[in-house]
């Protein structure tokens, strides 16, 4: 750890992966409800366990995030964070808002105040006070990470990073405007959540697989950039229009039918450059780094982001073939593995370069965070094609042939059975890495032997 | 490495054959998309295309075409270093652009005084569409063109000229698909 107050990132990392073992908690009993459908339906009904499975994901996700730019700022910016203190400020409210969310949820406080209670919307569902928080929050984050980048050395890893954070925290504005109108919210909702992850949050993800690659195969800056400007362009120019895939069904006129077919379609292009950036690199790089860990996790993120946001999502995004699949077991299955290829993998990969750092040590017991990446993968891949062939029987059942949607529900139920098989060596996968990053102490390893070729 | 040194030989701005890639396939996929709707209804898409001024369309492609040569001698011009000349054709091109602008808007005004709108046909939804996004990528090439005629660099005038043989090179496809072929 060559800044002092790169150890910020070990608070965020710390508290991601705790919210981490509550999302795939929350996972597997959304996964048993399926099988069971009384299971908790007292103590925690179904849409209540599905919010936290989908709300934990996205708060640790861009707690990830948070962390992977106090970590990777200061090395690229040559200097220390401008304000630890307020870095560790940022975190409190975010946690707190966090908890106030789940408490409010769980016990549904407050009912009906304007400030404290539930909105009653099915997304972007926060108690107003938490919505101001985050937005505090967001403040303070951009304008600390952005006085110390201001301060220090520009690159392109820090430039395209700060513009994805700052569309990041922007977009979640959209989630104050509530109208009445269920079609104009749904609207406005895909402001916050596709502009994000088909948005800025896929240049934050190019920054950071940059600079891993950077730090873990020695390619030179110039070609890194090179490839980060492209993958940047490509998916700004297909995922800002591609907005219009979420518009086909919801009383939006309907040439974004054709508008949304086209440029989501064309959304496939920067993950496919991502991946192929990645194996570039390693092809090319002359490092051999020990991390092994942090590298097999970089390049299955590039890799399962190419097949679960880039095939699995242009698989269901013409409005011809959506027309039919809208909202069936399809869609679980592009949207499990889309996160975990594109961003669950990506902060496990900078956890896994990360911590060991952080706790000044040689990169530790790579055999168990090693296993728990193909033991998450197989489980993750193998629900994702579970869900596919699940979703590809209902599609037909209940919208070519039009059988009653609980009629259809039992038909598939071999599949949903399957699915929590697979939610469970996600689960344990999942506890293993956490087990990996946090307990082991022990095991070090050589640094890499081979030589650098002849130039 | 063989593909560095191919991507090092590319003339002009990398990032600007991005864009114009993804442009091509942009337009591209909209009139497949086109032609394959088009096939599903023949008589009731020539219906629709005989409402369209072919004369106009004709003309504006001259004037496209015009623009674009302007455009191309301007970086000759450019790097002839008679900078006068070459600023010159870029605001020329640029006028050509308004002068476009100006007779696609007119065909826009006469099809609303017809009340012939976005759901009238899907003809119409595909026209509004290619040729809607065509317009505002000429009202972006004329703000570009007039952009590097004041910041003159030669690498400017050169990216500005290809994104505007890009604009051009759309409309004369556009122009056969959407106006000419039944």
């Amino acid at each position: 750890m060559k800044y002092e107050s790169q150890k910020i990132a070990y608070a965020y990392f710390a508290v991601a992966m705790a919210l981490f073992a509550i999302q795939v908690i929350g996972g597997l009993l959304a996964g048993l409800i399926y099988v069971f459908p009384n299971f908790l339906s007292e103590l925690l009904p179904f849409n209540i366990v599905r919010m936290l499975h989908t709300n934990s994901l996205i708060v640790w996700l861009i707690l990830g995030f948070f962390g992977a730019a106090y970590f990777l700022i200061p090395e690229e910016s040559e200097r220390e964070i401008h304000s630890t203190k307020l870095a560790y400020l940022q975190l409190i409210i975010l946690v707190v808002g966090t908890l106030g969310v789940v408490v409010t949820y769980v016990f549904n406080l407050f009912e009906g105040n304007w400030l404290l209670g539930k909105e009653g919307r099915e997304f972007l569902e926060q108690p107003k006070w938490v919505k101001a928080g985050i937005v505090v929050a967001a403040l303070i984050f951009l304008y600390n990470v952005s006085m110390t980048v201001l301060k220090g050395k520009k690159t392109a890893i820090t430039n395209i990073l700060l513009l994805g954070l700052w569309g990041l925290a922007l977009l979640f504005l959209f989630a104050f405007y509530n109208p009445g109108n269920l079609a104009l919210d749904k609207q406005y909702w895909w402001y916050v959540v596709h502009l994000w992850v088909e948005g800025v949050w896929e240049l934050i993800m190019a920054s950071i697989l940059a600079y891993l690659m950077l730090k873990l195969t020695g390619v030179d800056r110039e070609i890194v950039e090179k490839w980060l400007y492209v993958i940047v362009a490509a998916a700004l120019f297909s995922g800002i229009l591609g907005t219009g895939h979420h518009y086909y069904w919801i009383g939006t006129p309907a040439y974004w039918q054709w508008i949304g077919s086209i440029f989501s379609s064309l959304e496939v292009i920067p993950f496919f450059a991502m991946m192929a950036f990645a194996f570039v690199m390693v092809w090319k790089g002359r490092r051999d780094h020990p991390n092994k860990a942090a590298l097999l996790w970089s390049l299955g993120c590039a890799t399962l982001a190419f097949f679960g946001a880039g095939v699995w999502g242009f698989l269901h995004t013409l409005h011809g073939v959506n027309y039919y699949t809208h909202g069936t077991q399809i869609t679980a299955a592009h949207g499990h593995l889309a996160f975990y290829g594109a961003y669950v993998c990506l902060n496990l990969a900078i956890f896994s370069y990360a911590m060991p750092i952080l706790k000044n040590r040689d990169p530790y017991n790579q055999v168990l965070n090693m296993g728990s990446f193909w033991l998450m993968t197989s489980g993750m891949v193998f629900m994702t094609f579970v869900l596919t062939f699940g979703g590809t029987v209902q599609t037909h059942m209940q919208r070519v042939v039009g059988e009653y949607f609980m009629d259809v529900q039992d038909q598939i139920a071999i599949f949903y059975w399957m699915r929590l098989g697979s939610g469970i060596v996600v689960v344990l996968g999942a506890l293993l890495f956490i087990y990996s990053i946090w307990v082991p102490r022990k095991e070090v390893i050589d640094a890499g032997t081979a030589k650098t070729p002849a130039e | 490495m063989s593909d560095t040194s191919l991507i090092d030989e590319l003339p002009g701005e990398l990032l600007m054959w991005v864009l114009i890639i993804s442009e091509l396939l942009v337009f591209g996929a909209g009139m497949i998309a086109f032609m394959g709707v088009r096939l599903t209804d023949p008589v009731g898409f020539a219906e629709a295309q005989s409402h369209l001024h072919r004369t106009g369309a004709a003309f504006n492609t001259a004037v496209l075409v015009t623009s674009g040569y302007l455009a191309a001698q301007a970086l000759h011009w450019r790097q002839a270093a008679r900078r006068g000349a070459a600023r010159l054709a870029l605001i020329g091109a640029a006028l050509l652009g308004v002068v476009f602008l100006i007779i696609k808007g007119t065909e826009y005004a006469d099809k609303a005084a017809q009340g012939i709108g976005f759901e009238t046909h899907p003809f119409f939804l595909f026209y509004y569409l290619l040729t809607g996004f065509h317009a505002a990528h000429v009202l972006a090439g004329v703000g570009i063109l007039l952009l590097v005629s004041w910041r003159d660099d030669p690498r400017n005038i050169e990216a500005g000229a290809q994104f505007w043989h890009m604009v051009d090179l759309v409309w004369i496809m556009l122009f056969p698909v959407i106006y000419l072929l039944g």
